[in-house]
């Protein structure tokens, strides 16, 4: 059995949140600038140069991306011959997430539903766990800023809708989402299991390099007509008007019951930060 | 593109000429004001008391900051959604606001409210506030200190970049613009 001493988990997860929330990753820079040149709005396009720069200030002044660094999502894969030493999983992602909020100077965002009274310390993280296979741990983090998060939601579809009606769910919610999500967007789409695997299955779309089809051809080829008829509803970057509103779709799809179609529509802004350790 | 360069505060000779789309560059002082501040705000105005500042040909932020790291003015800055501010807004332009910076789409109310008293809309590009704090040059807690990132801050800007979403004539560049490039 290997043992991983959750000192090691601490730091790791404090340094991805840092990271994740100051450096864009290569992959969506390279979408950013593609977009430049596909984008037919001069508004549109100085947008996206504006996204270019800023991600460059952000490394150079160390800051963050975007002020709103989220709510600390992590998606942790516990190999099963993994012994976890000196405490437990989630108090040491609490206590780096924690931490790195701190050292980072990232927003704290985390807050009562009702009364409104912040955590102080962007804590709890949204931790899910999935045992795999061997010997290491993996930890995705993903913080997750509130504007594309809120126009996310799960319908449960009468399964004779299909493919159309799942189109017309997610054509239905970027409209209404319009300029509040920051788009350019990314959208996550999560189809069939049940009403929380759906939704599940739609933020770990979310985890899908940009430009990485499906394996699946048909729904390689559904991801391609939900985003060109996404880019074509005019609302452009920052909905000022424009061709490219979403930078890609990513779909997972699982069975479902019998009498069931669940779908989830999970949006991201172009500030799409993830970063990934295997301890 | 072209770039108008606008100064605070805002006169009606300057509102009158900016239009729905058009790119500008700001420089002056703003003061950020997120939904708790807001509220405090109308409360105040509803027991009588005054504004912890004066609102008259000032332009409001909807932003909360990231901290400040040492050595800096502000962490990154970028704006927050309007919405939520929809319900107090027109109540603030009666009183003489002239500007507002956000994201996202306001209510009809607001959209008349700014025809009605002559101000403007201007988007700051969400998810950009690492370049946006670099057009802030100073900044100063006026009010709500307890509401941590949420404290009414007065911001000196120079070149801070926006652009008009809805001017005063009744133009709303989120509509135009998703018109003309729709297909
Ligand atoms: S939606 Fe994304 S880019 Fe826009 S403010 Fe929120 S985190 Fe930032």
């Amino acid at each position: 059995m290997r043992q991983i001493h959750v000192d090691t988990i601490i730091s790791a997860v404090e340094t991805l949140f840092i990271e994740a929330n100051i450096y864009l990753s290569q992959n969506v820079l390279n979408a950013i600038q593609n977009a430049i040149e596909k984008e037919e709005s001069p508004q549109g396009k100085e947008i996206l140069r504006e996204l270019i720069r800023n991600a460059e200030i952000a490394g150079k002044e160390q800051l963050p991306v975007c002020q709103d660094t989220g709510l600390a999502v992590t998606f942790i894969e516990i190999g099963q011959d993994v012994h976890i030493t000196g405490g437990n999983l989630s108090d040491a992602v609490s206590e780096g997430v924690r931490r790195g909020y701190q050292k980072g100077y990232l927003r704290k965002s985390c807050c009562h539903p009702f009364t409104r009274k912040n955590t102080a310390d962007n804590t709890p993280p949204i931790i899910h766990t999935k045992i795999i296979p061997g010997d290491v741990l993996r930890i995705t983090a993903m913080p997750k800023g509130g504007g594309s998060e809120n126009y996310g939601e799960v319908r449960m579809l009468i399964p004779a809708e299909g493919k159309e009606g799942v189109k017309s769910f997610v054509l239905d919610m970027v409209k209404k989402g319009g300029p509040n999500p920051c788009p350019p967007i990314i959208v996550g789409i999560g189809i069939g299991g049940n009403l929380e695997t759906s939704a599940i299955l739609a933020k770990e779309a979310l985890i899908v390099p940009l430009g990485v089809r499906n394996d699946d051809p048909e729904l390689a080829e559904l991801e391609l007509e939900i985003l060109d008829e996404i880019n074509r509803t005019g609302i452009g970057p920052q909905g000022y008007g424009g061709t490219v509103t979403a930078l890609d779709v990513h779909i997972k799809m699982l069975p479902c019951h019998i009498a069931s179609l669940p779908v989830a529509v999970n949006m991201q802004c172009h500030v799409h930060r993830i970063r990934e350790i295997v301890l | 593109m072209e770039i108008k360069r606008i100064k605070t505060p805002l006169d009606d000779a300057v509102i009158k000429k900016l239009r729905a789309g058009e790119k500008v560059l700001l420089t002056g002082f703003i003061y950020t004001a997120r939904d708790t501040a807001h509220k405090r705000f109308i409360d105040a105005l509803g027991k009588g008391e005054t504004l912890p500042f004066d609102v008259t040909n000032q332009i409001i932020y909807y932003c909360g900051p990231s901290p400040a790291p040492p050595g800096k003015v502000i962490g990154s800055a970028g704006p927050t959604t309007s919405s939520r501010m929809d319900l107090y807004t027109p109540q603030l332009l009666l009183l003489g606001l002239k500007g507002m910076i956000g994201k996202g789409k306001r209510s009809t109310e607001v959209k008349e409210a700014l025809k009605r008293y002559r101000a403007v809309y201007f988007g700051a590009t969400g998810g950009a506030g690492a370049l946006i704090s670099q057009s802030i040059v100073s900044s100063e807690i006026v009010a709500y200190e307890d509401l941590g990132p949420e404290a009414v801050v007065k911001l000196g800007v120079k070149d801070m970049p926006l652009f008009v979403i809805n001017d005063m004539y009744g133009n709303d560049l989120y509509e135009t613009g998703m018109e003309h490039y729709r297909k």
